[in-house]
């Protein structure tokens, strides 16, 4: 289950919001890449949100037409896996592990010192842009926790003064 | 002559500063002018030596761990290229006390291979199980696999042959969807567990073993198409997968054509998205199938009616990496290691609070106290453990009196725990056990697929009581209140994540009663909101 909201899906095309032409053609290559795929929908989502860092909501109706599948399954995918999002996010996402071996290290206190110093819930964006939080529930790195991944970069035994030297390396970074 | 030396590529080695370690031996080694060959290997599973640096000598692999990229200069002036002496120095891996005493039948390869090369696959005794498979009949693959005692190591534990069976049995009746394979093979590589890393560090380690594994299952059953349904908090091990497949594609390994056998396996690499319960089988069926993953009610199973709706084998990545060596050595010699009913090996997973946390591979029957003083020299911080947690997010919470334990299915499940996928979390005296059973209903909550309402409903429900029992309003009443909807959720969800709650939660309450009467609301907060 996802805390954020999402938005709905606009009841008819004419209201919908259209798509940048950008965002057009990361959904046609998306699409022209995976439709023939068996069970295509995630292998789409996937590829779209790495182009565009979200499936934006009017790609919904693009996709289940080339799908074939009503516009409610196709959101019905998006809105039920966390790692999907429906709006843009920071230009770095920061995944925080809340998992028991993290807890185990003190990710609890890790927790707060990183919404504190971002200003941020989970699902949150900082105002200058730079992060997105969100929390993960496991990252496989038990043994080296606690554990945090920026973008696809993992990080381990992360306390607060590594948690401090992270974003300055990162924080800077477009 | 150059030296080769040997930095693991791990996600776990490169969370800890790996990458850096590589490139400072590449730069410093330019800087003198000394020809090095660095090999990027899978990780020994020693975690806490990483990064661990091993240098090939005439003396075998010596091995300088931990290493930051300020030791380097100081390791190239100890010589540590011909094995010479530094504080750090470890000497051979295998003769590392924590590694010589595990025995490596699935894990044999990892840390050791290149896991982009299938030559070094080859020479390090890979496809040798596939070779067999492929001079055998399929019901003569599931004899040896039923034989060889193995089950299936995701956590259920159900003997492996006796699915393949099924599958092999299985009519497979004509498609409405048009031509598709008949039968499919899917390897569950969802591994959601926290204080578990086993499947990842095999993908990064050892791509092939998992692909061979895979092979053989096809050939067992007569699937010609296999699906890997990989969490996407893994991009290491999708990078290495990818890189594998594609490779064995190159070698005539995959495809139309295997080892020149005129049989056919394809295999394709699925990401899933975040959720946990995907990780339950028939809910990654429909993942892969494009849906939400939400758990199939059972009948049918899905070796008999699976993905797309075909008869389909469904196992977790340790267990289809533990076929080829039995194919390779023998149902019997497989079957020689273990405890009971619980035969061969199960590669565990220590992790925490723990000092020397890692991968070890070991014969069903060793208990957990000597994981955890032997192997793992206590906790990390130093102070006495006083709970862990085996089997992931759904397994018991075990006191000291219980750490005699021996690992077997059947003497976890008679102490009402599980060893599931063999991680074991551990807790120091810190730890609030109130806490943490409030986290098993919690993250029952936000990970429930929303099909079966004990697990949907009840999960919030049991955060609401306990948040009720730790501010002391009738506590009497409502612990028994908890305990009956615990044994709402264990008998009437519709599969293991609503129905194995209970155990972290019960645990906690039966071994560790006096945290759920001491008030420490302060810490709810701290958790993410659910409702």
């Amino acid at each position: 289950m996802r805390q954020a909201p999402e938005p709905v899906v606009p009841a008819s095309a004419e209201q919908a919001p259209t798509l940048t032409p950008e965002q057009r053609r990361a959904v046609q290559t998306a699409l022209e890449a995976h439709h023939a795929r068996a069970g295509a929908l995630l292998p789409v989502l996937h590829a779209i949100q790495e182009a565009l860092g979200f499936v934006p909501a009017a790609a919904v109706p693009v996709i289940a037409h080339a799908l074939n599948l009503s516009r409610a399954e196709v959101h019905g995918v998006i809105s039920f896996y966390p790692h999907f999002r429906s709006r843009p996010c920071g230009r770095h996402v920061l995944y925080l592990c809340r998992a028991e071996a993290c807890q185990a290290m003190g990710a609890r206190v890790l927790e707060a010192e990183v919404k504190r110093r971002l200003g941020i819930d989970f699902h949150e964006t900082t105002a200058d842009g730079a992060f997105t939080l969100e929390p993960v529930y496991c990252l496989g790195n038990c043994a080296c926790a606690p554990s945090l991944m920026i973008d696809r970069t993992l990080h381990g035994r992360v306390d607060a003064a590594r948690f401090a030297a992270l974003l300055d390396e990162v924080g800077g970074e477009p | 002559m150059s030296a080769t030396v040997y930095v693991s590529r791990d996600a776990s080695a490169l969370a800890v500063g790996a990458e850096r370690v590589a490139g400072a031996i590449a730069a410093e080694a330019a800087r003198r002018g000394t020809g090095v060959r660095i090999v990027r290997t899978g990780s020994r599973g020693l975690c806490w030596l990483e990064p661990l640096v091993e240098v090939a000598t005439p003396a075998g692999r010596i091995a300088y761990g931990p290493v930051t990229p300020d030791d380097v200069v100081g390791l190239f002036a100890g010589g540590f290229l011909d094995g010479g002496a530094h504080p750090l120095r470890l000497g051979r891996v295998e003769d590392i006390a924590y590694f010589r005493r595990q025995e490596r039948l699935t894990f044999a390869r990892v840390g050791l291979v290149d896991p982009r090369s299938l030559d070094d696959y080859r020479a390090h005794g890979g496809l040798k199980g596939l070779e067999r498979a492929l001079a055998l009949a399929p019901a003569e693959i599931v004899r040896i696999v039923t034989e060889s005692g193995l089950r299936g190591r995701g956590g259920a534990a159900f003997p492996t042959g006796i699915k393949w069976q099924t599958v092999l049995d299985a009519p497979v009746q004509p498609s409405a969807l048009g031509p598709q394979p008949s039968k499919y093979i899917v390897c569950n590589a969802d591994e959601g567990d926290s204080g578990t890393f086993s499947d990842r560090m095999l993908m990064e380690g050892d791509p092939f073993l998992l692909i061979e594994g895979m092979i053989i299952a096809g050939l067992a059953v007569g699937a010609t198409w296999g699906y890997i349904y990989l969490r996407c908090e893994y991009p290491h091990a999708q990078a290495a997968l990818e890189a594998a497949i594609a490779t064995a594609y190159a070698h005539g390994l995959l495809g139309a054509d295997v080892l020149g056998s005129g049989r056919r396996f394809d295999l394709e690499l699925r990401l899933g998205a975040g959720a946990y319960i995907c990780g339950e089988e028939t809910s990654l069926l429909d993942s892969l199938e494009g849906k939400r993953g939400q758990v199939r009610p059972r009948p049918p199973l899905p070796a008999v009616k699976g993905l797309f709706g075909r008869p389909t084998v469904v196992n977790n990545v340790i267990t289809l990496a533990s076929v080829p060596i039995i194919l390779e050595r023998g149902a019997t010699y497989y079957r020689e290691f273990g405890h009971g009913r619980s035969r061969g090996t199960l590669p565990l997973q220590l992790a925490g609070n723990i000092r020397r946390g890692g991968l070890i591979e070991q014969a069903f029957g060793i208990s957990l106290r000597e994981l955890l003083y032997d192997y793992g020299g206590g906790s990390a911080s130093g102070r006495p453990i006083r709970a862990v947690q085996v089997g992931g997010p759904l397994g018991a919470y075990l006191p000291e009196s219980q750490f005699d334990t021996p690992i077997d299915y059947e003497a976890f499940a008679a102490i009402g725990g599980m060893l599931g996928h063999g991680g074991i979390v551990v807790f120091d005296d810190r730890v609030d056990l109130a806490e943490q059973a409030r986290f098993a209903m919690e993250f029952c909550a936000l990970e429930s697929c929303g099909k079966c309402t004990p697990c949907r409903i009840g999960s919030t429900r049991g955060m609401e009581i306990i948040d009720r029992i730790r501010a002391g309003r009738e506590r009497a009443a409502d612990q028994v209140l908890l305990r009956d909807l615990c044994e709402t959720l264990r008998q009437a969800s519709l599969c293991g994540l609503g129905g194995l709650t209970p155990y972290p939660v019960l645990s906690a309450l039966e071994h560790f009663p006096e945290d759920f009467i001491k008030p420490s609301p302060s810490s709810i907060a701290v958790g993410e909101r659910v409702g």
